[in-house]
């Protein structure tokens, strides 16, 4: 019996010491990338306590390449991709979740088929599509291909689909149009999960990377990961703590927000993932 | 959230609404005398591909469209100057198929993805398990664990980067305290690829983490205390119990991570840009490579039916095989 407890404990320790160095593991590189960010380039290898701190990287770094403009261009494509699915999604689960049109068995599985085949690895023809479209190097170009988001309609219909029917029915017979009813009734009802797919995302097209670099070409389309890349790819970007600096700077929007509504964010995404 | 569990409660089926819904239709219709059977059936077809249109029409436009237009393309050639695509019936397949960067990018992609895969879904449920214990620092434990998601791969990258580099990063400056040489992590052809697959396990297990956390904060507190009772072991337990309830969670959690492995290929553009050699070339880079960089769009079109018939067999081999297997609480 006290043999038992004894590997019983010694388990427990063993599981609690790999968890923690696991943690460690897991937020080394961000430590890393943060003592590079605060200390002259000569310490971005060299760890004393008694580095002197300095913001002289995030200042040059800033400097160095148009990341304000990058800033702003993310933050529309971000925007202007979120509104729209969050319009066309809600109306196309709408759709799906309460009314038997025809087709409509045939018309899901065709939505869900984006779940396996992304825009993500249609890159060769989407590419065409935008250069007879004749607007590669655009902000809606980058942001297209993502706007009907299978995941948003599936996510909107599993829960558009728990709705009572009552409810739905007891605003028809006041005389609401389905449009109105959908507002109403179903959007107000949703809200966790707007907030959770908003979360999702927000994150996702804020860290794209391989299409906005395929689709753009200047400065004034560039999102941030893409201007990062070049920055950090120049020959200027050898010093590390420049590019320290400026790997925090485009990662600290999303980091704050993620720090302080941190709850709200695993949430989110567990939310999402449920299915 | 609470309003939402009493609504999870409700029956969702089609069937148990079938009668409250055409008795109220019935009032609907009797107290708008303009709605006549007929014409009411009619307005629900229209109303429902009205609703369904502007995002069906986004969906094909840059979904099915383009995943059609890739097989037809793969069978016509690149188009030069004033040269027009021609049709090359299978030319381009037999280009792929004497591509010894094709299947080298191929067998990369295997073996990333059969590293990738099981490693984190291994650390992703130690993860939840340890986060969901009442282990001391859990909270900082979730929050180290879960960052790397909301962070850009192409951040995170360029500080794998450093942290890899030889001599000076960090890498090499801890493995000197053991005594090992240093060494050119990213530039030697045997280590390359590993080092990519660690960023990728670092990247994604803390997001998987979170769904085996939700999965195992549904399950009852009576399960563990029963087996407490009995003398069960915390290993014993999770080999029995946990993990076999936890299934659908992992079937979720592995069709993501498939998927992961071969539509993320930013870290590679960061890191190798898929050298030395082609060691580190992975499907969706190489297609990227051909189409962007050497800009033989046939080529790549070829390559990207290879990977839609890879991704579209999986999904099917997933429903098939795998949904029997799985225990469903």
């Amino acid at each position: 019996m006290n043999d038992h407890l004894q590997t019983k404990r010694a388990g427990a320790v063993l599981e609690l010491a790999g968890a923690w160095l696991l943690a460690f593991l897991w937020i080394l590189p961000l430590a890393y990338a943060l003592w590079a960010a605060i200390h002259p380039s000569a310490y971005s290898a060299h760890f004393t306590l008694n580095a002197p701190l300095t913001s002289e990287n995030f200042v040059k770094a800033w400097n160095a390449a148009p990341f304000a403009r990058y800033f702003l261009n993310t933050f529309m494509l971000v925007t202007m991709i979120l509104a729209a699915q969050l319009v066309l999604c809600t109306l196309a689960a709408y759709a799906f979740a309460r009314f038997k049109f025809y087709g409509r068995e045939l018309a899901f599985i065709l939505v869900l088929l984006q779940l396996m085949i992304m825009p993500d690895v249609l890159i060769v023809e989407n590419y065409r599509t935008m250069t007879a479209a004749g607007i590669v190097d655009t902000i809606p170009a980058i942001g297209l291909p993502y706007m009907a988001s299978a995941f948003g309609i599936f996510l909107l219909r599993q829960t558009f689909k728990t709705v009572p029917s009552e409810l739905d029915e007891a605003a028809r017979v006041e005389g609401a149009s389905p449009l109105q009813v959908l507002l109403k009734v179903y959007v107000p009802l949703a809200k966790p999960v707007y907030i959770a797919y908003g979360l999702v995302s927000i994150s996702y097209h804020w860290n794209n990377f391989l299409w906005p670099l395929i689709i753009t070409n200047s400065v004034n389309t560039r999102p941030l990961t893409v201007g990062l890349q070049i920055f950090a790819s120049s020959d200027q970007g050898i010093d590390w703590s420049l590019i320290a600096a400026a790997t925090l700077m485009t990662s600290a929007p999303l980091l704050t927000a993620f720090l302080l509504f941190q709850r709200q964010f695993v949430q989110s995404f567990m939310r999402a993932g449920i299915r | 959230m609470s309003i939402e569990g009493d609504l999870l409660r409700e029956p969702s089926g089609e069937g148990g609404r079938q009668l409250p819904r055409s008795a109220a239709h019935v009032v609907a219709v009797a107290s708008r005398p303009s709605h006549v059977g007929l014409g009411a059936r009619w307005t629900t077809h229209v109303n429902g591909w009205l609703l369904l249109l502007p995002a069906a029409v986004l969906l094909v436009t840059f979904t099915h469209y383009p995943a059609v237009a890739t097989f037809i393309g793969s069978f016509f050639s690149t188009p030069k100057g004033a040269r027009p695509a021609v049709f090359v019936g299978l030319d381009n397949y037999q280009a792929m198929i004497e591509d010894p960067i094709f299947w080298q990018a191929l067998r990369n992609n295997i073996i990333y993805a059969t590293s990738t895969i099981p490693l984190t879904i291994v650390l992703a449920l130690f993860m939840a398990v340890a986060v969901n214990a009442k282990l001391v620092g859990r909270s900082f434990m979730r929050l180290a664990f879960f960052t790397p998601t909301v962070l850009p791969m192409i951040a995170v990258a360029n500080i794998w980067l450093f942290f890899y580099s030889p001599g000076y990063g960090l890498a090499d400056q801890v493995l000197s305290l053991f005594g090992v040489p240093a060494h050119n992590w990213l530039g030697d052809e045997h280590t390359a690829l590993v080092c990519l697959i660690v960023v990728a396990v670092w990247k994604d297990a803390g997001f998987f983490m979170i769904f085996y956390l939700a999965a195992l904060q549904q399950m009852s507190p009576h399960l563990s205390e029963a087996a407490a009772l009995e003398g069960a072991s915390r290993w014993y337990f999770f080999r029995r119990v946990t993990f076999p309830l936890l299934m659908p969670t992992t079937l979720f959690v592995l069709i993501n991570a498939i998927i992961n492995s071969f539509r993320l290929v930013d870290h590679i553009i960061v890191m190798t840009r898929g050298g030395p050699n082609n060691t580190t070339s992975l499907l969706l880079y190489y297609i990227y490579e051909v189409g962007f960089k050497f800009w033989d769009t046939a080529f790549a079109a070829t390559l990207t039916v290879v990977l839609l018939v890879l991704l579209a067999a999986m999904a099917l081999s997933q429903f098939v095989f795998l949904d029997r297997r799985i225990h469903y609480q």
